[in-house]
């Protein structure tokens, strides 16, 4: 193989400020011309999870010292900017490579940091907004006194990041719309439910509470209630370093993927 | 004050190599090429020939195993680059619910030329879509799909230009309002490199035509010096006696005995040529029952004229013919 073989695309020269705008302001506008489906859908989806928990289990004891609508409350707000954050990004990418439109990115001149900010700060931006219309929605029946607001958007923040990322990661690796599916159904679904979403882990017998303890969302979700509730099960400091070291390795790895052009250039 | 630097060549290929994974043989095997600013460059070679896998290096689409390949002197994969190269793919690629005007905004914006600077409006003019400017792209006919695509590709003004197989599946009148635009632009100083299949387009268009065949360039020329000594007519001429050999006075033509009983002349397009044959055939007194003259196809002449040339090993030419009367009748294409 000759020397000054291309292995990774390399774009130098000034950032592309406007480009990224561009591809960000695009990311959100394709959600929200559908947002009965990306929005609206999921918020529903959340709230009916909340009628449901609530009528059957409504005379349940206070779970952590919260009563348990309270203490659900974020959990659902939480699946919801997760699932979410991850749908927009994986069908992006995965509809644009279907469409063949996933061209007109890579002719542009994005740098793979740029590509992958304007495809995940889109895949944010729908999950923190389904997160912030399913809270808005619950809030006349729950006690949320938000004790520490900036614990609460940290978590929301990094979760919708990291799942966005985890989307990237699948709308890259995806060929069709099953194997997109099969990832958000096997993958993302057991793990936005179970982590704490509708129980506290202390209730849970063992082994399953040491299980549940291996799953870093967990401390998230966790993180989340403890900014909008004030009682959580975890310490704080976990769920931040979790955050921060999860996201970035996952912004490492999609770069990586990326700047090589897997599943996007042969 | 800087010197001014000396003028690089739109597109420069040294040595560049393509090996899909997976794939028995290369896609491009050692491609030197240079094409000059100003000029509109014929990429010409049949399917499965590794023209689309050259355009998508210069793209950005396709990354490549070996060599080197610049545009206008800067390394393909730099933004300089990117922002230098406009390309026009082959596949339709439109997002279905964008509109012709959104698309190209979008697509300027991708660049990064800011809002006042763009050229939606000029653009959508220029290739007849202001009509349908606010319309989705699903709703457009497939020549406006394919005129929104080279606006597409026009966004940010780039100096060189690529379009593969512009007009593969479309009509008459759209090829002609393309090749219009491509002198248009052509003329205006842009460098346009297309590919196709259909030698005529090379030769109505192109002042340089580069054949590629199984991933190895074949011959690069001017379209004049390629299609000099073309021989796309035959003469075939029925006599009332059989002959052992052709006789002398034909001796200057390309003459073959095809049977005893008849004589097949391949000629060109050169003036005089017939009258020529006509003449030679007079002075030799043929006892000629009947003649008939025949075009088999200006691809055919084409391929049999590079193969002539003796530009690559027989075997692999012999593969190629085979694979072009393979594929049967249809229009006339290099296969």
């Amino acid at each position: 193989m000759t020397r000054g073989a291309a292995r990774d695309t390399e774009v130098t020269g000034r950032a592309n400020w406007i480009g990224l705008a561009t591809l960000y302001r695009r990311e959100v506008r394709r959600f929200l011309a559908v947002w009965a489906q990306t929005v609206a859908g999921p918020v529903v989806a959340g709230l009916l999870l909340f009628v449901i928990f609530g009528a059957a289990l409504a005379g349940r004891p206070p779970v952590a010292g919260a009563p348990y609508l309270t203490f659900i409350a974020p959990g659902l707000a939480m699946m919801g900017i997760a699932q979410n954050a991850f749908a927009n990004t994986s069908s992006s990418l995965l509809v644009a490579k279907l469409q063949g439109n996933i061209v007109d990115l890579l002719v542009a001149p994005l740098s793979p940091a740029e590509f992958l900010a304007g495809i995940a700060l889109g895949g944010v931006t729908r999950g923190l907004l389904v997160g912030a219309l399913t809270l808005v929605a619950m809030w006349p029946f729950v006690e949320l006194a938000v004790p520490d607001p900036w614990m609460a958007g940290f978590c929301a923040l990094g979760g919708a990041l990291l799942f966005s990322l985890l989307g990237v990661i699948a709308g890259l690796w995806a060929q069709r719309m099953d194997e997109q599916g099969a990832i958000a159904s096997f993958v993302v679904a057991p793990i936005t439910l179970l982590s704490g979403t509708f129980f506290a882990v202390a209730a849970l017998p063992e082994p399953f509470r040491q299980i549940a303890l291996l799953d870093p969302f967990l401390y998230v979700v966790d993180g989340f209630r403890r900014g909008l509730v004030g009682v959580g099960e975890t310490a704080a400091a976990t769920a931040v370093g979790i955050v921060v070291v999860a996201n970035l390795l996952l912004v490492a790895l999609c770069h990586r993927l990326l700047r090589s052009g897997w599943r996007l250039k042969q | 004050m800087e010197p001014r630097p000396i003028q690089a060549p739109a597109i420069e290929l040294a040595d560049l190599a393509k090996t899909y994974p997976g794939a028995a043989g290369p896609a491009l095997h050692r491609v030197d090429l240079t094409i000059p600013a100003g000029s509109i460059f014929g990429l010409l070679g049949p399917n499965g020939a590794g023209k689309s896998t050259l355009i998508n290096i210069l793209a950005g689409l396709v990354r490549r195993s070996g060599g080197t390949a610049r545009i206008l002197g800067m390394e393909v994969e730099t933004r300089a680059a990117r922002h230098a190269i406009g390309v026009v793919p082959q596949e339709l690629n439109l997002d279905p619910y964008f509109t012709p005007r959104a698309a190209l905004d979008l697509q300027a914006g991708l660049f990064g030329i800011p809002r006042r600077s763009r050229r939606t409006e000029p653009l959508l003019a220029a290739l007849g879509l202001a009509a349908m400017a606010d319309r989705p792209a699903r709703s457009l006919s497939g020549g406006m799909r394919r005129r929104l695509m080279v606006a597409k590709a026009l966004v940010h003004d780039p100096p060189v230009l690529v379009l593969d197989e512009p007009t593969a599946g479309v009509d008459v009148e759209l090829r002609r309002q393309l090749w219009d635009h491509v002198r248009r632009l052509n003329r205006a100083g842009t460098t346009v490199l297309l590919s196709t299949h259909y030698l005529h387009e090379a030769e109505m268009l192109c002042d340089r035509i580069a054949v590629l065949s199984e991933g190895a360039l074949l011959a690069v020329d001017t379209t004049e010096a390629l299609l000099r000594g073309l021989k796309d007519r035959t003469l075939d001429i029925e006599l009332e006696r059989p002959l052992a050999a052709v006789p002398p006075g034909l001796a200057g033509f390309d003459a073959v005995l095809a049977t005893p009983r008849r004589i097949v002349i391949r000629y060109g397009q050169e003036p005089g040529a017939a009258a020529r044959i006509l003449a030679a055939l007079h002075a030799a007194a043929l006892p000629i029952r009947d003649l008939g003259t025949e075009r088999p196809g200006l691809e055919d002449a084409f391929l049999e004229l590079v193969r002539r040339r003796g530009a690559r090993p027989a075997g692999q030419a012999e593969r190629a013919s085979q694979r072009s009367s393979a594929s049967g009748p249809g229009p006339r294409a290099i296969r």
